[in-house]
């Protein structure tokens, strides 16, 4: 006799997310959702900046104004972090479309090399925003 | 008239009728999310090194605006608004397709998204094209 779907609920579920530690591939996986929603959020900050661009100096300055500030600073520099990574594992998927890059040991390769670049283009932003460097 | 069940809400009625097959949409809103990909590498990297570099020199109201109203520069951020806002829309539809199982509130995030997104499209835009357009006057 075919079970009903209330007993079926009742059925052990196999093991799950909740009990699995996630190897870095797939923490990269996710993570590249999450920072693409991130930058979605950081698109209402853009749009709000260009908007108080075309109001006039005031509003500008008033946007400029906060972005000096410690939590605009937090911000800014966790935006640029998510957008990089976002970016380099973007360039890493149109790889993985192309058929290269899929077995196990070059995914491995490619985390770190995706990690690696996200981290230096985010610190060479910061070290020319900062004025440190004057090469470009 | 048969009732129309929430699965197949809003969906064309020959999807119905071929029995919710694939409606073969899903190439091309994958090719989009990858042209808009490759499109958005120069234009953000271009726009990340423009905003760090007009920083450097103060990034004065009068600095950026016409910095913003060089012809090429404008074009530049239209197009970068479009393709962003694009690639935004569709990685939007995804992670809700993949992510909401409730049928009613994932077509209301998915279209919510879309009307959202577009409105700050033309905030975006609009935005430029006044600066562009009375920026030194």
């Amino acid at each position: 006799m075919p079970d009903t779907i209330a007993q079926k609920s009742k059925r052990p579920l196999s093991p799950h997310l909740q009990v699995y530690k996630l190897p870095l591939t797939a923490l990269m996986s996710i993570s590249h959702r999450l920072t693409g929603i991130g930058l979605i959020i950081g698109t209402l900050i853009v749009t709000g900046f260009f908007l108080a661009a075309a109001s006039g100096p005031d509003a500008y300055n008033m946007v400029l104004d906060f972005a000096e500030t410690i939590y605009g600073k937090i911000i800014l520099v966790l935006w640029s972090a998510g957008l990089y990574y976002h970016m380099c594992n973007g360039v890493r998927h149109m790889i993985w479309d192309t058929g290269a890059l899929l077995s196990l040991p070059a995914a491995r390769t490619a985390n770190f090399v995706v990690l690696t670049a996200a981290a230096l283009l985010t610190i060479g932003t910061w070290v020319m925003a900062c004025g440190c460097w004057r090469g470009m | 008239m048969p009732k129309i069940s929430k699965d197949r809400l809003l969906n064309a009625p020959l999807k119905n009728a071929k029995g919710m097959g694939s409606t073969h949409h899903g190439h091309a809103h994958w090719m989009a999310q990858k042209i808009t990909a490759i499109a958005n590498l120069p234009l953000v990297l271009w726009l990340v090194w423009s905003i760090v570099s007009l920083y450097s020199q103060g990034a004065s109201y009068e600095l950026f605006t016409s910095w913003v109203a060089q012809p090429l520069h404008t074009i530049l951020l239209v197009a970068l608004f479009i393709s962003v806002f694009y690639h935004a829309v569709l990685g939007a539809q995804v992670v809700a397709e993949d992510y909401i199982s409730n049928v009613a509130f994932r077509k209301f995030k998915i279209i919510g998204s879309k009307l959202f997104l577009t409105l700050l499209t033309i905030a975006c835009v609009f935005s430029v094209l006044k600066i562009a357009f009375t920026a030194g006057v």
